[in-house]
């Protein structure tokens, strides 16, 4: 067997409860995006395209319908044989079961699967941001500075940095200190939730935390400061490009809009392609009345209405004479003739039933939770 | 169907559809923005339960291979089983056409399967068909060889086998013929019979100098055997000619026909590119189209299929045409009963038009 340099985890287990009604039945992870993506294709593709093969996805929060669309892997070409998707729900042991407790407890509790894949470096992403990055790039740097621990970074713009955890660094980029969610920021550099760590300092961190009784178990907020106390070589990666946290119903909402600009800040036509789980359905239909404009369409949808500035996931039917504006269509959703949607999210497989308005506004997304029927 | 043995036949017959086949086998046209014809074949197989398949090759298989490769997208990539190629095979001093040269040089390989029956499709035709109602007839009947056809309607051109019926399902002719006119029963190039008879006929009919399955293989042995033809009435198409592959693709236009094709319990499945959904832009005006992943649209498209990756400039107008995969209509071309195969670079401002009943076609790769 080959060698696994770099494993790659991805935290998925989150509830996403700033997703309300979007996450009631599903993982954040597994939320729908972009017209045909899930969130988590975007880790998972960038995975795929850094020559990443090795990914465990740790899952713990409605876990059922990500499983089921990770299932081989097939999807993002990491169906190899020396690498693959692992699916790392919490287990039971001799001793009793533990829910993950934290971000770094869930690493810590699948140490057993990392020491199987016996990887040099480990690469810890989570599973709610929409961006591309070659993660080899960051690997190279990681390697160069012979670093204990590399952190991805992005410059925020200044007055959003309070809402990050920062990072300030030498002119080297050397991590001399780390505030979560500082008032008076020294940086911009905010966390991208992306670590690589030297695989045998994040076991030795990951023990030492795990039977601390007043630890969180969470790398944001013990294990980064516990490292950098220590003087650790921790280095930061600084990443420019799209880069959206999708945690929130107007941050989803907004990065579906963001694709829909003319002058798109995110192409999801660039260099790299996203991958997915591909449904088999045909082009999509668009009806003798049917007006589309500023928008993004999928395959097997039936356009009859208008849809303006909207993004349409697959199998999605507008009626005659439905206005769409604004909104975010999730697969298999039915809108009736005459209805209205604006400013909205309809989840999967809802019904809008004829002449019905769904509406919110800038700022109030209205969000159809997965299912349902307003009638 | 687990007892069936499935083998799509490529003839690589392209006399009367010479624009689109000069790179590749009739069977491989793209269809319908995102299909090859053969996809619909091999879904229906596979969706009646079919897990072992043979794909024939022609002689140049390059278009074959590239589209079908380990046949994964079908579920066909397995480990017993699954998907197998039949090779065309050069036999010395060999002069024959047909498909039965290729039928009978794999012969060995059919009898040591160890399915009991076997069903012959062409690779040509457009249909979603589930083969189980095919299998219970076939044994209602007690036929040696059950065939399907589709009764059609109006007139239509291009090599196509024409049936007649009784009232039992017994065929009492089969006859080729280039027009098929209304109300004809036209022959979907199914036939399902016991292997034993398949080898029996192959042999026979090449022994004897036969060249073509149909001909030869079935036509000839009309006295011999019990032939009985089961209808299919959903939507099916021949794509034999230009006229033909013009035509099927505009029915695709129709919500009743798209909806029956493809968005039933049965998927057709292909090749997958992972394209991004369509992007239209502020000024597109899109009326009655069929429009695939990894467009990007600017201006108006009107009756239509757009095929995935192609780009519509600003000012573009496409009305009543067929735009393969990765064309690039630059601002300002004017498009009107057209087909442009792949990769069709159109310039700034050109205008390009057919007649209505006699489409302009654009071969691979130009730029105009």
């Amino acid at each position: 067997m080959r060698k696994t340099e770099c494993l790659a985890m991805i935290l998925a287990g989150g509830q996403g409860s700033r997703l309300g009604a979007l996450t009631k039945k599903i993982a954040k992870p597994a939320v729908p995006f972009g017209g045909k993506y899930r969130i988590i294709d975007f880790p998972l593709s960038n995975c795929a395209n850094s020559g990443i093969t090795k990914v465990g996805v740790l899952t713990q929060y409605k876990p059922l319908e990500l499983h089921n669309y990770l299932a081989t892997g097939a999807a993002w070409d990491l169906d190899v044989r020396d690498g693959g998707v692992f699916i790392l729900p919490p287990y039971a042991r001799e001793k009793g079961a533990d829910w993950y407790r934290g971000t770094a407890d869930a690493i810590y509790q699948n140490l057993n699967f990392i020491e199987l894949a016996d990887p040099e470096y480990v690469l810890i992403l989570s599973g709610d941001h929409i961006y591309t990055m070659d993660y080899a790039w960051m690997l190279n740097a990681h390697k160069e500075n012979k670093a204990d621990a590399t952190i991805g970074v992005i410059e925020v713009p200044w007055e959003e940095a309070p809402r990050f955890g920062i990072m300030n660094t030498d002119e080297d980029g050397r991590i001399e200190s780390f505030e979560e969610k500082p008032k008076e920021p020294k940086s911009n550099k905010a966390s991208m939730g992306i670590y690589i760590f030297t695989k045998d300092f994040l076991k030795k961190y990951l023990e030492e935390d795990a039977v601390l009784e007043d630890s969180e178990h969470d790398f944001g907020k013990n294990i980064i400061p516990k490292m950098l106390n220590d003087g650790a070589r921790m280095f930061s990666y600084a990443f420019e490009g799209y880069w959206k946290d999708v945690g929130t119903i107007e941050s989803l909402w907004q990065a579906n809009m963001d694709l829909l600009q003319e002058e798109t800040p995110f192409d999801l036509q660039g260099k790299w392609k996203i991958y997915s789980s591909n449904p088999s359905m045909p082009p999509h239909f668009v009806g003798a009345d049917a007006s589309i404009k500023k928008s993004m369409i999928s395959e097997g949808s039936m356009i009859e209405g208008e849809v303006t500035n909207s993004v349409i996931f697959p199998g999605v039917r507008v009626g005659k004479g439905a206005k769409v504006t604004n909104a975010v269509v999730m697969p298999m959703t039915q809108i009736g003739a005459g209805a209205t949607v604006d400013y909205a999210i309809v989840a999967q497989d809802c019904i809008i039933k004829d002449n019905v308005t769904v509406k919110g506004e800038p700022g109030a997304i209205k969000v159809v939770p997965e299912g349902e029927t307003v009638a | 169907m687990k007892n069936v043995l499935g083998l799509v036949n490529i003839q690589e017959d392209n006399s009367l559809i010479r624009e689109l086949t000069a790179s590749r086998a009739v069977e491989l046209v793209p269809f319908a923005g995102r299909y090859r014809l053969v996809d619909f074949t091999l879904s229906s197989m596979v969706n009646s339960g079919i897990g072992h398949v043979g794909v024939m090759l022609p002689d140049r298989p390059r278009s074959v291979l590239d589209h079908v490769r380990s046949g994964k997208e079908w579920d066909l990539s397995r480990r017993h089983e699954g998907l197998f190629y039949l090779p065309s095979v050069k036999v010395e001093r060999e002069s024959r056409e047909g498909d039965l040269k290729n039928f009978y040089a794999n012969a060995d390989f059919f009898e040591h399967s160890d399915k009991k029956y076997v069903l012959i499709t062409s690779g040509s035709f457009i249909y979603n068909i589930d083969f189980n109602a095919l299998m219970d007839f076939h044994i209602e009947k007690d036929a040696d060889i059950t065939m399907m056809y589709h009764v059609e309607k109006g007139e239509n051109t291009g090599k196509n086998a024409v049936l007649e019926v009784n009232g039992d399902g017994r065929a009492e002719d089969i006859a080729e013929k280039t027009v098929v006119y209304d109300g004809s029963k036209m022959s979907l190039g199914v036939y399902l019979m016991e292997k034993r008879v398949f080898v029996e006929i192959i042999r026979n009919a090449y022994e004897h100098g036969g060249n073509d399955l149909l001909v030869d293989g079935i036509i000839k042995n009309a006295g011999k055997y019990k032939i009985y033809a089961m209808e299919h009435n959903e939507y099916v198409a021949h794509v034999e000619s230009m006229n033909a592959y013009y035509k099927s693709s505009m029915d695709l236009l129709r919500y009743d026909v798209w909806a029956s094709l493809f968005m039933g319990k049965n998927p057709i499945y292909t090749k997958v590119k992972d394209e991004v959904p369509v992007q239209y832009k502020e000024e597109s005006e899109v009326k009655n189209a069929l429009i695939a992943n990894g467009c990007i649209v600017h201006g108006s498209v009107e009756n239509s299929i757009l095929f995935r990756g192609v780009k519509v400039g600003k000012g573009v107008k496409i009305k009543n045409s067929v735009i393969m995969e990765n064309c690039d209509l630059k601002d300002g071309a004017l498009i009107e009963n057209v087909i442009c195969d792949k990769n069709v670079v159109v310039s700034k401002d050109k205008w390009l038009k057919g007649a209505p009943n006699y489409p302009l076609i654009v071969t691979k790769n130009v730029t105009i």
